[in-house]
């Protein structure tokens, strides 16, 4: 990035204000970030936001809101690099939030409001949202052989006792000091990396155990790039088995629709999706275990299907079709009922020692 | 145990007079309860002065004073300026029910059966067991009488307590006095808004009311000119049912079957009663009085496979939509205001007319069901208003696209009074209390008609005022919104906040085009936040 953060912000500003004095009504020209404006780079294999944009003039009745929305954004994040400064979604969200005089509307009245107003001035100002100072909330656990330094501490991974290193919102400043492992296992659920890290799987098969609690965070996408980048880290990813784990995946190794316009800058490329497989289902004796597809989920299959990533993918396809014969989904802990244990002690090491995922 | 028992049973028999079954039945003549009584009572003498005064062609100008007398007992004193009556029928129309000139004819009119005011007397004397009294004066030159009344329950008949000639200062009129048990209450059924309502409807009345707080209401007449006299019709045969028929054939003086349908009926010539005799399977000079049952059956028969043109509808006068407008504007205080009188139709042989008005906005509360005032021939109709045809009229009509709220099967919700009036020269109540119109197809039918004419005016002028209002809507969002906008981009630019906001506000000054939302920009928009909406519906794990 050529100009800093600090700078680009105060340019937009400057510019609108320009407009304004020489009588020019102010006008946004925000990037469309909807499937519409997103394309699948073939040669990257990654998601691009296209060129599309959408005017927001504030003499539009329907702008007049998301303008203001996120002109207070910038305005915040401004004051936040002024002082160097670090604010949550959460509390920008208040510092922005108050009834505009003599009216009762608020300038945001719910907080996906101002995220959204300040996605667009990620894109607006082609910085990410942690290079504003903002961050999210921290959701996520580690363990392993690793060593890394963080703000002028240092930070043993394998001794963060039962709940882990939990992984910070921005990890653009942390140095690796020391990487024993050969791989890192992502999984969706917290639950089943406090099995692991009970199980000490990371300690006995030389790898790192990651977690997000639920959603993955941009935290730890691109903490594991740089895993994968800079130490050439195999990356497998756990997930449950359906749809919405295929699509976890799709973030992690492609990029996401919604934050496309930073695809580059987190997607993996050699992630491999380890489980659960449709095949797993079968060969792991878990049909017993099945529940049945919602209407959303059939509808979700149809949307996977249709993206250009997945399109030429046969063993996606496969997986998708498999999906829909079934009419089921599984759970990661639906392992559990061949034992406790049998997740780190027979399915983990069987998979990876045969290669058995899919990518 | 040697007599048949009927011959005991047959002592107990004997007749019933009017006045004792009445006196058993109040609810059937609107004295159900204490506070509707009070209702009824002012109402059959205002009907009855009404009418009186427009069959003389005189200007009607009502007092009515109620006085409460402690332990729920009121007097209720109501005089007008009519053309009064003459001394010897004085006893009878007051004491005597079903004693009346308009049952017999085919005229519009308030009153029909000669019950209603005799009724009031009757109920005066069996709850205060004071007589009625009454003073009458039909010309300057002819003395004032006065009269007090009992009516004789066993025979029907008055019973006169007193009779004198009087000084009055009334030139001629109608003054009826009664005390009688009753509770008064403000309200929607009260009579306040009765007389309101009269006022409404019949807006060449100047009708003075003194309610017992003492306070008195003037409502003065907004038209100087009465109505048209309505004329007399004779019956139309689709409108005449067995049992009239029979009793129209014992009591005429035609001497053939043929001159009876002719001279009896209205729109029936010789060809038309020729042809009925025909599909009746009768002889035209078959005589009247010698009809059989089986006969008579066959004649209703042959009328109804008859085609017969429609009664013809002069006879009746509607208020009119001007004067229903100007009725309705001086006593509802509202913006807008629009009426409609349809033409007749007939329902049963019998002529009618549907008018509707109303006035919306205003102090009227925007929340609630709209306000139905119903009339019949002129009267409001305050009981049994979900019995009303009208009621269902209006239920039936869609007014979201007029602009007013409305759920299912519900009266429409908005600031809006909306009149509706039934004229007719037999209008069909659900009862003898009249309170609510009957269920008939074609009068619901025009009633929808009315209602959908004012609805589409309504509908225009609410749209219109919503669309002034978006329009300072949008502009006093701009002139909110500038202040913010302006501070945020002097925090970012650093240039002064009072510099941005003065030359944002002289754009929006200059140039009102802005405020027009752009209606591409708007499409664009939807289709961009469905789209993003249905993404991040279903992609669960987006990240946050």
């Amino acid at each position: 990035m050529s100009k800093k953060p600090k700078e680009t912000i105060e340019e937009l500003g400057k510019e609108l204000t320009k407009e304004v004095l020489a009588g020019k009504q102010p006008i946004m020209d925000v990037p469309i970030r909807a499937l519409t404006n997103v394309t699948f780079n073939r040669k990257t294999e990654t998601l691009q936001l296209g060129d599309k944009t959408s005017e927001r003039n504030f003499f539009n009745v329907a702008h007049a809101k998301k303008f203001l929305q996120t002109l207070e954004v910038a305005a915040v994040s401004k004051e936040l690099l002024d002082v160097g400064k670090h604010a949550s979604l959460r509390d920008v969200f208040y510092m922005v939030k108050r009834t505009i005089p003599n009216t009762k509307t608020n300038v945001v009245d719910e907080q996906t409001e101002s995220d959204d107003a300040i996605e667009d001035l990620e894109v607006l100002t082609g910085n990410s949202r942690e290079q504003l100072n903002i961050n999210a909330n921290k959701m996520g656990s580690v363990a392993g052989h690793v060593v890394v330094e963080d703000k002028g501490d240092e930070i043993d991974w394998s001794k963060m006792g039962s709940g882990g290193w939990s992984i910070p919102s921005n990890v653009e400043e942390i140095k690796f000091k020391k990487v024993k492992a050969k791989y890192v296992i992502y999984m969706e659920k917290a639950a089943v990396w406090e099995r692991l890290h009970e199980d000490k799987f990371w300690d006995k098969h030389e790898c790192i155990i990651m977690s997000s609690q639920g959603q993955t965070t941009r935290g730890i996408r691109r903490l594991l790039q740089r895993l994968s980048q800079e130490h050439d880290l195999p990356i497998y990813v756990l997930c449950d088995g359906d749809i919405w784990g295929a699509y976890i995946y799709s973030v992690l190794k492609y990029g996401s629709i919604n934050l496309a316009h930073m695809a580059e800058s987190m997607t993996i490329k050699t992630a491999k999706y380890l489980g659960i497989t449709m095949e797993d289902i079968e060969k792991y004796g878990l049909k017993k275990h099945l529940i049945a597809l919602t209407e959303n989920d059939y509808k979700r299959i149809a949307q996977l299907q249709e993206y250009e990533w997945f399109k030429d993918n046969r063993s996606w396809q496969k997986e998708f079709k498999i999906m829909k014969t079934l009419k089921g989904k599984v759970e990661i802990q639906s392992l559990s009922s061949r034992g406790i244990s049998f997740i780190s002690e027979k399915y983990l090491p069987e998979k990876i020692k045969n290669k058995d995922w899919i990518e | 145990m040697t007599k048949p028992i009927a011959e005991e049973l047959a002592k107990k028999q004997k007749d019933i007079s009017v006045a004792e079954f009445f006196e058993r039945n109040r609810h059937l003549l609107g004295f159900d309860n204490k506070r509707k009584a009070l209702l009824t009572v002012v109402k059959e003498a205002v009907d009855n002065s009404l009418d009186a005064c427009e069959e003389a062609k005189m200007l009607p100008e009502i007092q009515i004073q109620i006085i409460e007398m402690g332990n729920d007992r009121y007097r209720i004193t109501v005089e007008d300026n009519g053309p009064g009556i003459v001394k010897k029928q004085i006893p009878n129309i007051f004491a005597k029910l079903l004693y009346g000139s308009k049952f017999h004819t085919m005229k519009q009119a308030r009153g029909q059966q000669g019950i209603g005011i005799s009724a009031a007397v009757l109920y005066a004397q069996l709850t205060t067991g004071r007589p009625a009294k009454i003073w009458s004066r039909i010309s300057p030159k002819d003395p004032a009488h006065y009269y007090e009344l009992h009516i004789d329950t066993q025979k029907n008949e008055p019973e006169i307590i007193k009779d004198e000639e009087i000084n009055w200062k009334k030139e001629h009129g109608v003054k009826i006095e009664l005390d009688i048990d009753a509770s008064y209450q403000k309200g929607d059924q009260s009579v306040d808004s009765y007389l309101k309502q009269t006022a409404i409807a019949n807006p060449h009345a100047t009708i003075v009311y003194t309610n017992p707080k003492a306070e008195q209401l003037i409502f003065p007449r907004a038209v100087e000119k009465l109505p048209k006299e309505p004329t007399e019709i004779k019956p139309h045969p689709y409108g005449v049912e067995l049992g009239i028929m029979l009793k129209m054939l014992k009591n005429t003086e035609c001497r053939t079957l043929q001159s009876f349908l002719t001279q009896e009926f209205s729109r029936v010539g010789p060809q038309t009663a020729k042809e009925i005799c025909d599909k009746a399977g009768l002889f035209t000079n078959m005589k009247p009085g010698e009809l059989q049952l089986p006969h008579v059956e066959k004649l209703v028969e042959g009328i109804k496979n008859t085609k017969i043109i429609s009664p013809s509808t002069d006879c009746i006068v509607p208020i009119g939509e001007d004067l229903l407008e100007k009725g309705l504007r001086k006593e509802v205080a509202a913006e807008f205001y629009t009426a409609v009188s349809r033409s007749p139709d007939v329902y049963r042989g019998i002529p009618f007319v549907i008018e509707v008005a109303l006035a919306y906005g205003g102090a009227q509360p925007s929340e609630e069901p709209i306000r139905l005032l119903r009339f019949a021939n002129r009267v409001p109709l305050l009981y049994q208003q979900g019995a009303c045809s009208s009621t269902k009229a209006v239920v039936q009509t869609n007014w979201r696209p007029y602009g007013l709220g409305q759920s299912q099967g519900a009266l429409p919700t908005g600031p809006l009074t909306l009149v509706i009036s039934l004229v007719s020269v037999w209008p069909p109540f659900t009862s003898e209390a009249k309170e609510a119109v009957a269920h008939y197809p074609e009068i619901i039918k025009e009633m929808k008609l009315a209602l959908q004419e004012v609805g589409r005016k309504l509908g225009s002028y609410v749209n219109k005022k919503r669309r002034v209002a978006d329009q300072q809507e949008r502009v006093s969002i701009f002139e909110n919104y500038i202040p913010e906008v302006a501070d945020a981009l002097s925090r970012l630019s650093g240039v002064g906040k009072e510099k941005i906001k003065e030359a944002m506000q002289k754009m929006l000054a200059k140039n009102k085009e802005y405020i027009q939302a752009h209606k591409e920009a708007h499409k664009v928009e939807a289709k961009e936040k469905k789209e993003t909406e249905e993404q991040v519906k279903l992609a669960g794990f987006e990240d946050e």
